[in-house]
């Protein structure tokens, strides 16, 4: 069979074609199994993760420190397990404390570590033993409700 | 008073009558091209040739268009989501917006302008030099030789156009979001990827062109098919290719979108 020049930009655009579903499934879609390749990685249980998503940033002090790179449920204790992998420029003392947090009112949410003050950091596979769960507004309103009605009962 | 009432009675009919008429061929027209298409298969060549013509010809317009949709979308997307402080679903609104509606819909009205004009004005040329005679004089079939080729070069051309610009759109607002304003690039990633579906969103979009890709090349060759064989009778029917096709695009963009998304 004889080529013809037809043939090759038919062969790029298809080609083009190909490569931009491909990008649109893995890089845009949730068909990806992309991980960060350099750091240490840390993990936390939490009670509750609210709406905390892989790949959602780990930041001290304001500064993406890491990524949050999975999130299980423990199966014999029914807590969250985060994994997070942090940017090996990071050290963090063993006590640290992480907290899931939300940025602004409707923002993404995030974990923040605050530094604690033993001598010896973090290493790689170690549990952050200090941690707060997300905030979950129907919980906080409802704890304000009872609140309120106990303050009206005593009154009385 | 009478008169004009009745003229007026008649125009509208006689454009009902014609309407139905040319609908009723067009639906004919298209069993020929299917029932013919045996050859573009046979024949991968036709096809192959009709790729170019209107894919890979098209492929310039499409990326520029694309990224510069990204681009405005980014800007404007970031304006808004500042201020309910939540600029790092960015990634999520450019996403969806592209792969759902923005991709197969301004690639099919710009694939209309760009190929779908080309076929009608090459099938009306073709008919009105009589070439399409001749190849029936040779015992040639225009359908099996000329249309259906042409019909699925367009099918196979219009997803692959619509996920090229879906994919520019995206680095566009990458471009705009990320680099250039400077969003988090891991949330922009993460969130886009949470909350765009591969099934719901991309799957349903690629369906979304590949329909457009069918509406708009079948109505550019019936266009062509049907035009009168005079220079007037070509560019009045290039014009209506566009038009209608852009309609028609848009129509069924409602259809399918009420289909595929019903908010559940």
């Amino acid at each position: 069979m004889k080529r013809t020049t037809v043939d090759l930009w038919v062969g790029v655009f298809v080609t083009a074609g190909v490569v931009a579903l491909f990008t649109l499934a893995l890089k845009v879609g949730n068909a990806t199994t992309v991980t960060a390749s350099h750091g240490y990685t840390v993990y936390g249980e939490f009670d509750n993760i609210g709406g905390l998503k892989v790949r959602a940033p780990v930041k001290s002090a304001g500064v993406v420190v890491g990524r949050v790179e999975g999130v299980v449920l423990d199966q014999q204790k029914y807590v969250a397990k985060v994994t997070m992998r942090l940017d090996n420029r990071y050290k963090f003392p063993k006590d640290s404390t992480a907290a899931i947090l939300t940025s602004g009112l409707l923002g993404e949410q995030y974990v923040g570590l605050e530094a604690g003050g033993d001598t010896a950091n973090l290493a790689p596979g170690d549990r952050i033993k200090l941690t707060q769960s997300a905030v979950v507004l129907e919980k906080i309103i409802g704890q304000f409700l009872y609140g309120k009605a106990a303050e009206g009962n005593t009154a009385k | 008073m009478i008169g004009v009432l009745d003229r007026a009675l008649r125009r509208i009919g006689h454009l009902v009558v014609d309407g139905v008429w040319k609908l009723g061929a067009a639906t004919r027209f298209t069993g020929y091209v299917l029932a013919r298409s045996a050859d573009s298969v046979r024949r991968p060549q036709l096809t192959l040739n009709e790729i170019y013509f209107t894919g890979t010809l098209s492929l310039i317009i499409i990326i520029v268009s694309g990224t510069f949709v990204g681009l405005v979308l980014g800007l404007q997307g970031y304006e808004t989501l500042k201020r309910y402080g939540s600029s790092e679903a960015l990634g999520t609104l450019v996403a969806l917006a592209l792969v759902r509606e923005l991709g197969p819909v301004v690639s099919a009205l710009l694939f209309a302008s760009r190929a779908g004009s080309a076929i009608t004005a090459k099938i009306g040329i073709m008919k009105a030099t009589e070439q399409l005679s001749a190849m029936e004089m040779m015992a040639v079939d225009p359908f099996a030789r000329v249309l259906s080729p042409t019909f699925w070069g367009g099918v196979i051309s219009m997803p692959l156009l619509a996920a090229i610009f879906s994919a520019m759109g995206v680095f566009g607002g990458y471009l705009i979001g990320v680099v250039i304003i400077g969003v988090d690039s891991g949330a922009f990633w993460s969130q886009m990827q949470a909350n765009v579906d591969l099934r719901e969103d991309i799957l349903n979009g690629v369906i979304k062109s590949a329909v457009f890709g069918v509406a708009v090349t079948l109505i550019a060759l019936f266009e062509g098919y049907d035009a009168p064989p005079t220079a007037e009778g070509v560019s009045y029917a290039v014009t209506r290719t566009v038009v209608t096709s852009a309609l028609a695009v848009l129509a069924l963009d409602f259809v399918l979108t009420s289909f595929m998304f019903t908010g559940v």
